[in-house]
């Protein structure tokens, strides 16, 4: 009787989440899985057909495979740039700063984090444009400098998703090297092992769980991204992401903009997947 | 010798670290008190575009906007997540599993494809486009959040003082409410926190889901960016840093980002 009823109040208690999850999350996803193989928007009295043709126009103009690799592309890179200064930081916070300090400093890392990402962003814009602040603060130590305005180029776009998810890796790199047992290290030295050694051998393989779901949570967005290209980017700045934008706030077509959407997730979760026996066997060893 | 020149490597990497991060909002703060509207030097201080901001009303409607939606979402998604957490920590259901997995989309897949199928789906059954339509949204995206938050600080205490007041006679709401809910209350805090600045941040799902006039800070912000630079969005850019920063001070009281527990 009692099990019955603590049935019935884990239902209850989780009832109305469940009901806006589906409306939110479930129901739409349905809903756009469907709209992607309608021929056109459902709009006056044509009534749309059930069709391939949106993801046919994928296969057939190299326009959107292009951009669909610079998007993966941007993924990989922004990620690489994130695992290569975000990873070291973390060791150093785990390893060789402590007390206050390391709490000040961590909290410094996230405390930008939480501002909107879009101003960050338009921030980069007063940072890298040419002539502007930066260059003149340069040309007056230097006056023969080269400009550094690189605004609207793909670096700009690297470094402004760089600053935006640098935290992420951080932090997850930080929580699983914080959580390695220091007694191991202290038996692999006493051991002989030389500081690399330690490093290769016991912490890099006991932190890689945090790496590898830092790379998972910055490869995802940044794959899906629109706002910082559209932003960063100008003319290097068209992508997948901006281009199924552009199907649902300026050309209207809908359903090739689900379509793409789709063609973008499968992509992010087949890759996800490829790497999923890598994850699964590193997450077990540590 | 060694170990001061290792300390000396390791605080200076960090120091570099930290001058990339605040490098950008650094240069836009100092802008928004600059004379100039390209962003050029030298710098001459002045408050004229705080004082436009005053006068620009679409930003001010936009701002009300976002800030009744963060209360709203705040208020809700600290509710919803709460009980769902106390039902995923103190009760043993079958289900749990499909509702993990709805939960995993709005952390790991892009917004984007969540926001324009959010729209597609609104916009056909009715529900429509609007500040209701953001809220769906922002709740959403902000449960995952809150449900971690708030279980990490129900699985950090055990059931004994729960199922003792049970066995006193305390019905299952008395217990919630005297022993269970201020024990977790400053996980709920840090929670509501967070989903505040959530909704509060939340640009691509609030994008797509605005009808034409009903606007939140990032859309409008978005807005005036693509249409060409105005210095006004560097003074209320800086405002919203500063409020967005403070507010996560007020967190870090409550919640400790994997700091020495």
């Amino acid at each position: 009787m009692n099990r019955f009823k603590r049935q019935w109040a884990g239902y209850g208690l989780t009832a109305p989440s469940y009901l806006w999850l589906t409306v939110t999350v479930f129901l739409p996803l349905l809903v756009m899985f469907y709209f992607s193989f309608l021929s056109q928007m459902p709009l006056g009295k044509a009534e749309p057909s059930l069709t391939l043709k949106q993801y046919g126009l994928f296969f057939q103009k190299d326009f959107y495979r292009f951009l669909t690799w610079r998007s993966i592309r941007l993924g990989i890179d922004v990620t690489f740039f994130c695992v290569l200064f975000g990873y070291p930081a973390a060791l150093i916070l785990a390893r060789s700063v402590k007390g206050r300090w390391r709490e000040a400093v961590l909290l410094l890392i996230v405390l930008p984090f939480w501002s909107n990402a879009l101003i960050r962003i338009f921030a980069w814009t007063i940072v890298l444009r040419g002539n502007g602040v930066v260059d003149q603060a340069i040309h007056v130590a230097w006056p023969g400098a080269p400009s550094i305005g690189i605004l609207y180029s793909y670096p700009a776009i690297v470094i402004g998703l760089v600053h935006s998810f640098l935290p992420y890796m951080i932090l997850t790199c930080y929580i699983s090297l914080q959580a390695i047992d220091g007694s191991l290290i202290e038996a692999g030295r006493s051991l002989g092992a030389s500081h690399f050694r330690i490093f290769r051998r016991i912490i890099l393989p006991l932190s890689l769980p945090g790496l590898l779901i830092g790379v998972v949570l910055i490869f995802i967005p940044v794959t899906g991204s629109f706002m910082e290209p559209r932003i960063l980017g100008g003319r290097d700045g068209i992508m997948l992401g901006t281009v199924i934008e552009d199907q649902f706030t300026e050309v209207f077509n809908w359903p090739l903009g689900a379509a793409l959407s789709f063609i973008l997730l499968a992509i992010v979760l087949l890759i996800c997947a490829l790497a999923y026996p890598l994850l699964k066997s590193r997450l077990r060893l540590a | 010798m060694r170990a001061l020149r290792s300390s000396l490597f390791t605080n200076g990497y960090l120091a570099i670290l930290l001058g990339f991060i605040y490098l950008p909002i650094l240069l836009m703060m100092l802008m928004a008190f600059n004379q100039s509207s390209n962003y050029t030097l030298p710098f001459e201080p002045s408050l004229q575009w705080f004082e436009r901001l005053l006068g620009n009303d679409t930003l001010w409607r936009a701002g009300r906007n976002s800030l009744i939606l963060a209360v709203a979402n705040t208020v809700v998604a600290t509710a919803l997540g709460t009980m769902t957490s106390l039902a995923f920590s103190r009760f043993r259901i079958r289900g749990h599993a499909v509702l993990k997995i709805l939960l995993f989309p709005p952390i790991a897949m892009p917004w984007l494809i969540l926001a324009t199928a959010m729209l597609v789906f609104f916009f056909y059954s009715g529900i429509g486009r609007g500040l209701h339509a953001m809220l769906l949204a922002h709740v959403a995206l902000s449960l995952p959040y809150v449900i971690v938050v708030v279980g990490a600080r129900l699985q950090s205490f055990g059931v004994d003082l729960e199922e003792a007041a049970a066995t006193l006679g305390a019905s299952p709401l008395r217990v919630f409410f005297k022993i269970t809910l201020p024990v977790i209350a400053p996980g709920v805090a840090a929670a509501a926190l967070f989903a505040f600045g959530i909704s509060f941040d939340q640009f691509v799902t609030s994008y797509f889901l605005s009808p034409p006039g009903v606007t939140t800070l990032p859309v409008e912000i978005y807005a005036s960016i693509r249409k060409g630079f105005t210095p006004e969005i560097n003074a209320i850019s800086t405002i919203i840093i500063i409020v967005s920063m403070l507010l996560l001070l007020l967190v870090s009281r409550f919640y400790r980002f994997g700091g020495t527990q």
